[in-house]
C-alpha cells in the first residue's frame, strides 16, 4: 500500500474546516431515492421507494432492503453498488462476532463497526467515501432500535428518520404525525403515508419496499401482497 | 517430564442453588520443589464471574491477562458485564487460536448467568468447551477430584454447604496428590455477595 501512487488520502480538509468529499458524499444521498425508518413500541418499520429506470426492469429481482442478521435488516438513499459492499462487510461482521462469543450481535455493535468501516474510507489512501446513508433497524435485548449512518461514519438513534430526495417534507410529516407509544402496524400507516406525500405518480406495491421487526425479533420484508393490504387500509 | 505436571494444580467448580462455588489449591511448585504457597489460580472477571486456570504457572498468568483484557474493552464497548456463556466461548477461542503451540492450562469457568443461574464449564488446552450442570474439576488432582465430588456433591446446595462440600472435596483430593496441597482457596458466589475463604489443610 505504501508503493502506490495512491496512498494519500483523496479526502482532504478545506480552509474552512469541511471534508468537501464527505459533503458531495451527501448530496449524492440527497439525491437519491427517499427512504424512511420509524421506531415504534413493539416494533421498527423501514421503508423506501423502488423507482425502476425502465418499466421492462424486473422489479421483483430488485430488493434494496436487506438483512444484515435475522434480526437486524439495512435501507438506504444514494449509490446502490455503495450499499451492496457495506451489506457484505456488515454482515460479515456480525457473523465473526456470533462466531467469537455465539451470541448474536447487538444492534449498537453493529452499527459502530459499520459506521468504523464508513469513516476508514474517509481517510485512507486512494478510496473515495461511500455515498450511501443507511438507515439499520433491529430489535435487540435493549428493545427496538432505529439508527441512521452517514457518508461520514457518524450514526445516530433516531425514533423516526427519512433521507434522500424528498428529506425535509418526510421529516415535517414525521415530526408531526410521530408519538412515542405508536405500535407497529401505525407505523407501517405512518411510514406509507409518509412516502406517499413526496411520491411522483402512482404508489403500489410494486414501487415501495416496506421491511419490519416486531418483538419476535424477525426482520421480515414485506411480500407485495401484505403491501397493498396494508395500501388499502391506508386509503 | 510431564508438561502440564511441572507446576502442579487442583482446580473445582461447584453448582449449588442460585449460586455456585469454586475452589483451587496454593501450591506453586517447580517439580518436586515447593516454591509459593500461596499462588493464585482463580480470578474474578466481574462480580458474577470467576476463572480458574490449572497447568503450566506462567501460561496461567499470561492467559488471565489477556482475558482480563478483552473483557475490559468488551465492558466499555457494550457497556455491560459479559454473560458466563459469552466468556466461556470467548476462551475457547482464544485457546483455539493457538492450536499448534497451545496455552498449557485447562480453565474452570464458574458464573452466574441471566436470572442468576449457576454456569459452569471447563475445556482442554485447545478450546474443548465441557458443560456439566452439577462439578467441574481441572489439574493434576483432577482424578481424585472427580471422584470426591461425585461422592459428595448433592443438587440444590445453599451457599453454606456447598462451600463445607467443596471444601472437603478440595483437601481430600490434593492429599493423595504430591504436585498440589498447600491450603486451599474457595470462592461462594450468590447473587448478592462473594465468600472468600481460605482453607488449611496439610500443609505438604
Amino acid at each position: 500500500m505504501g508503493d502506490s501512487q495512491y496512498s494519500f488520502s483523496l479526502t482532504t480538509f478545506s480552509p474552512s474546516g469541511k471534508l468537501v468529499q464527505i459533503e458531495h458524499a451527501l448530496t449524492a444521498v440527497g439525491s437519491g431515492q427517499t427512504s424512511l425508518g420509524i421506531k415504534a413500541s413493539n416494533g421498527v418499520v423501514i421503508a423506501t421507494e423502488k423507482k425502476l429506470p425502465s418499466i421492462l426492469v424486473d422489479e421483483a429481482s430488485v430488493q434494496k432492503i436487506q438483512h444484515l442478521t435475522p434480526n437486524i435488516g439495512t435501507v438506504y438513499s444514494g449509490m446502490g453498488p455503495d450499499f451492496r459492499v457495506l451489506v457484505r462487510k456488515s454482515r460479515k461482521q456480525a457473523e465473526q462476532y456470533l462466531r467469537l462469543y455465539k451470541e448474536p450481535i447487538p444492534v449498537t455493535q453493529l452499527v459502530r463497526e459499520t459506521a468504523t468501516v464508513m469513516q476508514e474510507f474517509t481517510q485512507s489512501g486512494g478510496v473515495r467515501p461511500f455515498g450511501v446513508s443507511l438507515l439499520v433497524a433491529g430489535y435487540d435485548d435493549k428493545g427496538p432500535q432505529l439508527y441512521q449512518v452517514d457518508p461520514s461514519g457518524s450514526y445516530f438513534s433516531w425514533k423516526a428518520s427519512a433521507m434522500g430526495k424528498n428529506v425535509s417534507n418526510a421529516k415535517t410529516f414525521l415530526e408531526k404525525r410521530y408519538t412515542e407509544d405508536m405500535e407497529l402496524d401505525d407505523a407501517i400507516h405512518t411510514a406509507i403515508l409518509t412516502l406517499k406525500e413526496g411520491f411522483e405518480g402512482e404508489i403500489s406495491s410494486k414501487n415501495i419496499e416496506i421491511g419490519k421487526i416486531g418483538a419476535d425479533k424477525v426482520f421480515r420484508v414485506l411480500t407485495p401482497a401484505e403491501i397493498d393490504d396494508y395500501l388499502a387500509e391506508v386509503e | 517430564m510431564q508438561i502440564f505436571e511441572y507446576n502442579g494444580s487442583a482446580v473445582v467448580a461447584m453448582v449449588g442453588k442460585n449460586c455456585f462455588a469454586i475452589a483451587s489449591d496454593r501450591r506453586l511448585g517447580v517439580q518436586l520443589q515447593t516454591i509459593a504457597t500461596d499462588f493464585q489460580r482463580i480470578s474474578k472477571i466481574h462480580d458474577h464471574l470467576f476463572i480458574g486456570l490449572s497447568g503450566l504457572a506462567t501460561d496461567v498468568q499470561t492467559l488471565y491477562q489477556r482475558l482480563v483484557f478483552r473483557h475490559k474493552l468488551y465492558q466499555l464497548r457494550e457497556e455491560r458485564d459479559m454473560k458466563p456463556e459469552t466468556f466461556a466461548s470467548l476462551v475457547s477461542a482464544i485457546l483455539y487460536e493457538k492450536r499448534f503451540g497451545p496455552y498449557l492450562c485447562q480453565p474452570v469457568i464458574a458464573g452466574l448467568g441471566d436470572d442468576n443461574k449457576p454456569f459452569i464449564c471447563t475445556m482442554d488446552s485447545i478450546g474443548a468447551k465441557e458443560l456439566a450442570k452439577d462439578f467441574v474439576v481441572s489439574g493434576t488432582a483432577s482424578e481424585s477430584l472427580y471422584g470426591a465430588c461425585e461422592a459428595m456433591f448433592k443438587p440444590d446446595m445453599e451457599a453454606e454447604e456447598l462451600f463445607e462440600t467443596i471444601s472437603q472435596a478440595l483437601l481430600s483430593s490434593v492429599d493423595r496428590d504430591c504436585l498440589s496441597g498447600w491450603g486451599g482457596h474457595v470462592y461462594v458466589v450468590t447473587p448478592d455477595e462473594i465468600k472468600e475463604k481460605i482453607l488449611k489443610g496439610r500443609m505438604d
